[in-house]
């Protein structure tokens, strides 16, 4: 008994080491690498670019949101940013409730819309920079588009209004502090007259 | 009699075990190696002997992004050995099993080249899986206001190449699988519009600019849909297209939705969402139906997913005061923090991510993670602040 149990794991690390021994010199192969071209080639044709898929303007208005107007109908449009610059509205951390503090300067934009017929909106949505940048870019959206409901509320025909989400990419203020995040976290208002002889 | 035959087992047993462990004891580690434990699984231990300067640069941090440390040769389980003068060549040796795993030469190329090359060698001889160091990263270089440029370069940052020159915010590059091509968002004509882009000819075109929010495009395995954001309907939702954007269809109708992925066999798209005011991950049909909740236990506010190639695994971005890297089963549970970063992107190994990591200048820098040992490699930034990682695959 005894004597098994000692040659018994001799013989098996004895076979272990035979099986694994035996120096091996193979020729060295060869990799020859092909030659290799720039990743990137330069026909940039954006300025000729078809302008791809637009959605159809002539889809239902719907007040209180809703789908949004084509882009078509804000081409050529002269953004006027002092205008309703005084305006801008702010947010709270990772919110998109417009607070009631906010609605006189909204009361403001609607009055302007509606004392100029002729001008259209656009609502540009920003975030601070406590976000993951794409989900930033979602959430300015949704501020913009809130401000767009609260504006059709207030009896603006929402399909005068376009929006923007700048994400976190257009800070006001380049601070890293609730100071400067509070200021970041809005929706800046920017009224669009028609080209002018048009 | 009887008594003693379960005795002698019990006996020798162990020892049997004890003789497998000396005569072969690497074995026991590499069994221990192929049970991937993100975040908790042991580096591979080799020697590097005879190489210098930037080949042995590369060749350290091709391997180390793997899931391989370096230590002397008396505590290496591989010695790779070999030489850089003139061209690259080299030896991987199995120290335990003294024997020879690889032994090549490498020519016509930069030594950087060279030494990715030999790098993917040892990897294949040493896991039986293809290495990653010859593949692409997409990414957003941005300037301080906010304006940036899309970029490829190789995976380790280096040949760097502008894709575009539009003094443009542009975000969130992803690749058309297996081939030269970008989908990528860009403000270069006033709204965040969604364009394809052929590396190799310059044509782009775009595919969906409509009002409101177009962005987060990400391709399916087969390349023929797109998944993306759009608000056009007057809330952030995740839409589906084909590759040239025709045939759109809204997949759902949550709030706040942003990055969609697609599940490697193209039958899912998980993407991040608000529900009932919490932040979540959750999945929907490609083919559209009911959207499903993504478990992650354990942490909150996740965004940003991506499925990985073998489709194991969803890595993510979770925000609980600072952002962090995380991993969860593809079906969702208990989800693993690995270590802080943003907007993960899979290799093609499904085991190394790229992200991008906040530093304390504000800006970002992108990183590599290898997700089962923790261990981390930055890469040279272009010039501003580089984010939004997209690996080729």
């Amino acid at each position: 008994m005894k004597t098994t149990k000692l040659i018994f794991p001799l013989v098996l690390a004895l076979a272990a080491v035979l099986a694994t021994s035996g120096c091996k010199h193979k020729p060295v192969g060869l990799t020859n690498l092909p030659g290799q071209r720039p990743l990137v080639g330069n026909n940039d044709n954006l300025n000729t670019m078809p302008p791809g898929p637009t959605y159809d303007p002539n889809a239902g208005v719907k007040t209180g949101g809703g789908d949004l107007a084509s882009t078509d109908l804000f081409d050529g449009m002269v953004p006027d940013r002092a205008a309703l610059a005084a305006d801008t509205i702010h947010f709270a951390y990772d919110s998109s409730v417009i607070r009631s503090t906010e609605k006189p300067n909204l009361a403001l934009v609607a009055q302007a819309l509606s004392s100029d017929p002729s001008a259209k909106l656009l609502i540009e949505g920003n975030c601070d920079e406590r976000g993951t940048e794409e989900y930033n870019r979602s959430l300015g959206e949704r501020r913009a588009l809130a401000a767009r409901e609260a504006l059709a509320k207030l009896g603006v025909d929402p399909m005068r209004i376009e929006t923007r989400s700048f994400g976190k990419d257009k800070p006001v203020n380049p601070g890293h502090d609730e100071s400067a995040w509070s200021q970041n976290r809005r929706d800046d208002f920017v009224l669009l007259h028609p080209k002018a002889g048009v | 009699m009887k008594n003693n035959c379960p005795n002698i087992f019990k006996i020798c047993l162990p020892l049997f075990l004890l003789a497998a462990v000396i005569a072969r004891g690497q074995n026991e580690i590499t069994i221990e190696q192929n049970i991937t434990v993100m975040g908790m699984t042991k580096p591979i231990p080799v020697a590097l002997d005879g190489f210098s300067g930037e080949t042995l640069n590369v060749l350290k941090f091709d391997l180390y992004v793997q899931g391989f440390s370096f230590v002397g040769p008396d505590a290496a389980q591989y010695i790779i050995s070999g030489s850089n003068a003139g061209n690259v060549q080299g030896r991987v040796t199995d120290r335990f099993a003294k024997r020879s795993l690889l032994s090549r030469s490498y020519t016509g190329a930069s030594m950087r080249r060279e030494a990715h090359a030999f790098s993917d060698d040892i990897v294949l001889a040493i896991t039986g899986k293809k290495g990653i160091a010859q593949t692409k990263i997409a990414f957003k270089d941005e300037a301080p206001d906010g304006d940036g440029e899309i970029y490829v370069a190789d995976f380790d940052g280096h040949n760097t190449q502008a894709v575009t020159h539009d003094g443009a915010i542009v975000a969130a590059p992803a690749w058309v699988p297996g081939r030269l091509a970008l989908y990528y968002t860009s403000y270069k004509l006033g709204n965040p519009d969604i364009f394809r882009h052929d590396l190799s000819t310059g044509q782009r075109q775009a595919v969906a600019r409509y009002s409101g929010l177009n962005s987060s495009a990400a391709i399916s395995p087969d390349g023929t849909r797109v998944a993306m954001i759009l608000s056009k309907s007057g809330s952030p939702n995740v839409y589906i297209c084909n590759a040239d954007g025709t045939g759109l269809k809204k997949l759902t109708t949550t709030s706040e939705d942003s990055s969609p992925c697609w599940s490697p066999d193209g039958q899912w798209i998980c993407f991040a969402t608000k529900i009932n005011s919490r932040r979540l991950l959750a999945k929907v049909p490609a083919g559209g139906g009911e959207v499903r909740v993504l478990r992650t236990v354990g942490v909150s506010n996740p965004t940003e997913p991506d499925w990985s190639p073998d489709g194991k695994w969803i890595a993510f971005t979770s925000q609980m005061g600072e952002f962090d890297i995380c991993v969860v089963p593809a079906g969702g549970g208990a989800a693993t923090v690995l270590v802080p970063g943003e907007d993960p992107s899979w290799a093609p190994n499904s085991r190394t991510l790229v992200c991008a990591r906040r530093t304390a200048s504000y800006r970002y820098v992108l990183s590599l993670l290898d997700a089962p040992t923790k261990q981390v490699k930055d890469v040279p930034r272009v010039s501003g602040s580089d984010s939004q990682p997209a690996w080729a695959r």
